[in-house]
């Protein structure tokens, strides 16, 4: 509101912040920010949710019982978009938000009003994607994919989903850029690229990543809109085009949109096993190289997702390769983590659990996708619930747990208060439990032959869907748990201390809990900077 | 406000501000009137007008805020540079908006289309479901000539979009030599230089424009006109459009060169300006060469 007003006093701004819903509104403080991101992937995280019920609801028994045929597409539609584009991935924007200003000693984000608007675009985009629900023929039902010919017959609802992405597209470019900024520029001095905590080097990896790919994807969803409107025929023969073409354009952005979605949980799950094993981490500058590593393959994959649609033998050949060689940078990170508790003197707590939780079921994930990348094993699994399976390990068990696994580690220094113990212990044991009923079956349904995104199927599936949703409800209402552990720990509980965790390293520990409202003003003194391979 | 240039470990972070908000309601309402136009609904050019008229307003608002706080002395080497790195990355994210459709191009060109042609694997494709149709590029023999309607010829490399070519690369130069200018402190040349580029950049416009009316009048060469005229009208619209801003951001440096802003040493915004300007001129030359020559 005020920046119109220069002449007022420069160190106006160290003042604590204004009230009531315009703060929020106009703010331009990184803490502020993330936590207005990291509540709104919340609310997204449930609103996804539930319509992950809805899928599992009329999966629980084979023929028709709740939803009409279009409705359930729309549901696995809407779940994918709004997981990836309004939960995870503002997830971990706010986590970045929150942390990268304290992890590198620096006063704010670069670009604090750009961080402000990337921010407020996510309510408006997905008020035009949700809106769509309402529109007549419903919301898009084609796949998150968005594949023509197939989306193109969406009614009314295809301009606002394009569009919804385009913006989404644009609030993530910003906050890539911010990012970079941030990194390359605000760093205090003595912190050097090598002393970084791995958490800004994952997400200055994913940011790279975010500003190569998301302007791609929004130029193939433009492609789709003139198709539709326009008379153009990108894809479609009768004019030339191709409609395989999309997925090649598509894939060139999705393939490095899942290390954008996994690469800050590396970071995270790094920053987490050496405070609880007190040990620093295995292998620092190996993390580094195989992090960028696997940004710099998963350029070169995509058409993994493609083997199916006949592409010549030398693509099916080196999309193969490449994709393989991915379980060698990630191997390295895997062996890191495990390296790092060995020997180490290990607790439990909440975070901990977690991250350990992580390890394992994502290397299952990771397995699966070993399996698939295997170009004629492929052809037996693509699109069926093998495939659905591997993903959500990669995505639950892998991206959010690590969320949860972050949001425990990092509260206490949020809100000044350790969350309730016992709570997150129990919230831990129940999802861990609960999704692995939830998602292990599905690779038995997938193999057997399920094929996914379809509402009804064939009775000798029925006994595994039947498992998968109790599974499914018990995970998803679980979750309220760790609102009640949000809400407690910001309400009170032990005053937690600057340190939080006796393993703890890093200069985020060394503010004040909860972190004061401006940190790093002046930057810390260069002894004070550890570095991750200390 | 000397304060900001007392401690230059003083990085500036403005105070909150309505702006980003602002910006992110008419972008939704131009989104949400557009695709209210596009599904048959009258109200939709208005709110997409309403929300054009708003992000006009926001852009005097935000950038006029970020000008008064620059000619105030507020921004010291730091937050210079991190505009630099902004300015940077943003330009690297439209090279991979680029991409996408020349990706397009490329695909169509030595895939899609010699496959309909029956080369590679295409044979039986060709044989059952085009059945006389030969890969020629540039696509005037469609697959299916009812879906799509067929142009009578493509334009030219060595007419307009050559003069085109020397318009650009010439407003490249003298971008370059208002930068010197201004290095050097010589304003009237400064002003000059601009002028001359802004000049240009509505020429390049201008040409586009009458070999748009070309195209449509007497080429039949539509946005309708197969994957020729889709790759065609996207990549040279999509560029036309970046020239419009380029223009634009041209016009507003050379209207604060005229009111006496920037120094020898301090003038982000004019190379942000700049490399934009050289971005798209880039980008031309790649469109001259695939899209008109070869």
């Amino acid at each position: 509101m005020s920046d119109t007003h220069i002449a007022t006093d420069h160190h106006d701004h160290h003042d604590e912040p204004a009230r009531g819903f315009m703060r929020w509104l106009t703010t331009t403080n990184h803490k502020d920010i993330g936590t207005l991101y990291l509540l709104f992937a919340l609310v997204m995280f449930f609103v996804g949710g539930a319509m992950a019920l809805v899928i599992r609801l009329e999966l629980f028994q084979p023929g028709l019982q709740f939803v009409n045929p279009q409705f359930f597409n729309s549901m696995t539609t809407v779940h994918a978009l709004v997981m990836i584009f309004g939960g995870v991935m503002p997830a971990w924007v706010g986590f970045a938000n929150w942390m990268i200003p304290m992890m590198i000693g620096a006063p704010d984000m670069a670009l604090p009003r750009l961080n402000n608007w990337s921010f407020w675009i996510l309510p408006f985009a997905f008020t035009l994607l949700i809106t769509t629900f309402f529109l007549p023929g419903g919301a898009p039902a084609g796949g998150w994919t968005l594949y023509p010919p197939l989306v193109l017959q969406t009614g009314d609802a295809l301009p606002f989903a394009i569009f919804a992405v385009h913006f989404l597209g644009a609030s993530s470019i910003a906050g890539a850029i911010n990012v970079v900024a941030t990194v390359f520029n605000m760093r205090a001095p003595g912190m050097t690229l090598m002393k970084l905590p791995l958490f800004v080097w994952t997400w200055i990896i994913t940011a790279f990543l975010l500003i190569a790919t998301m302007p791609v994807l929004a130029g193939a969803v433009t492609m789709l809109l003139t198709d539709k409107f326009f008379g153009t025929s990108f894809f479609a023969a009768a004019g030339g085009g191709d409609p395989v073409m999309f997925q090649h354009i598509f894939w060139f952005f999705g393939h490095p949109e899942v290390y954008i979605l996994i690469l800050p949980a590396f970071g995270v799950v790094s920053a987490i096993i050496p405070t609880f094993a007190r040990k620093p981490l295995f292998g620092y500058s190996s993390m580094v190289y195989a992090s960028a590593s696997i940004a710099f393959l998963s350029f070169i994959v995509w058409a993994h997702h493609m083997f199916t649609v006949g592409m010549p033998l030398a693509g099916e050949l080196f999309f193969m390769y490449t994709t393989i060689m991915i379980a060698v940078p990630t191997g390295v990170k895997i062996f890191n983590w495990v390296a790092t508790m060995w020997q180490g003197s290990m607790t439990f707590e909440t975070p901990m659990l977690f991250a350990i939780a992580f390890l394992v079921l994502f290397t299952i994930g990771g397995f699966s996708g070993l399996m698939l990348g295997v170009t004629p094993v492929d052809f037996q699994y693509h699109d069926t619930y093998f495939v659905v399976a591997h993903f959500h390990y990669v995505l639950v068990t892998g991206a959010v747990f690590s969320i949860m696994a972050g949001a425990y580690f990092w509260l206490p220094k949020w809100t000044g208060h350790m969350y309730d113990e016992k709570l997150g212990k129990l919230h831990f044991w129940v999802s861990v439990i609960s999704v692995n009923v939830l998602f292990f079956p599905q690779h038995f349904l997938g193999l057997a032959g399920m094929p996914r995104r379809i509402p009804d199927y064939s009775v000798q599936f029925a006994d595994w869907n039947m498992v998968s949703s109790i599974g499914g409800f018990v995970f998803g209402f679980s979750q309220l748990l760790f609102v009640v552990v949000v809400i407690k720990c910001i309400r009170g509980g032990v005053k937690a201390t600057d340190r939080v965790w006796e393993g703890a390293h890093g200069l985020e520990w060394t503010v004040a809990s909860p972190a004061p409202y401006h940190t790093f003003n002046t930057p810390p003194a260069p002894a004070a900077i550890e570095g991750g391979m200390r | 406000m000397a304060q900001a240039h007392a401690n230059p470990n003083d990085y500036y972070v403005p105070h909150g501000s309505i702006w980003p908000t602002v910006a992110t309601v008419s972008i939704f309402c131009m989104m949400l009137g557009f695709s209210s136009f596009l599904i048959g609904k009258s109200f939709g050019p208005y709110l997409g007008a309403a929300g054009f008229c708003l992000f006009v307003f926001m852009l005097f608002g935000w950038f006029g805020s970020v000008i008064r706080e620059s000619e105030a002395g507020l921004y010291n080497d730091k937050v210079d540079i991190s505009f630099r790195m902004g300015m940077t990355w943003f330009i690297f994210s439209e090279v991979m908006f680029f991409a996408a459709f020349f990706g397009a191009l490329f695909y169509a060109r030595i895939y899609s289309v010699p496959w309909i042609g029956g080369e590679g694997n295409g044979a039986v494709t060709n044989q059952f479901l085009w059945p006389g149709f030969s890969a020629v590029w540039p696509l005037q023999q469609l697959p299916d000539s009812f879906a799509f309607t067929q142009f009578k010829e493509t334009i030219g490399a060595w007419g307009v979009p050559a003069y085109n070519t020397a318009i650009l690369l010439t407003s490249g130069f003298t971008v370059t030599m208002a930068h010197w200018a201004l290095k050097s402190n010589n304003r009237k040349a400064l002003i000059g230089w601009l002028a001359a580029t802004v000049a240009l950049g509505i020429f390049f416009l201008y040409l586009q424009a009458q070999e748009y009316g070309h195209a449509f009048h007497e080429l039949d060469l539509t946005m309708n006109s197969g994957i020729y005229g889709a790759t065609f009208f996207m990549l040279t619209g999509f560029h036309g459009f970046h020239v419009t801003m380029g223009t634009i951001m041209l016009a507003v440096i050379l209207a604060r060169s005229i009111k006496g802003h920037f120094t020898p040493k301090h003038h982000f915004a004019f190379e942000g300006v700049a490399w934009y300007w050289h971005f798209v001129d880039v980008v031309w030359l790649g469109l001259f060469i695939f899209v008109y020559w070869i």
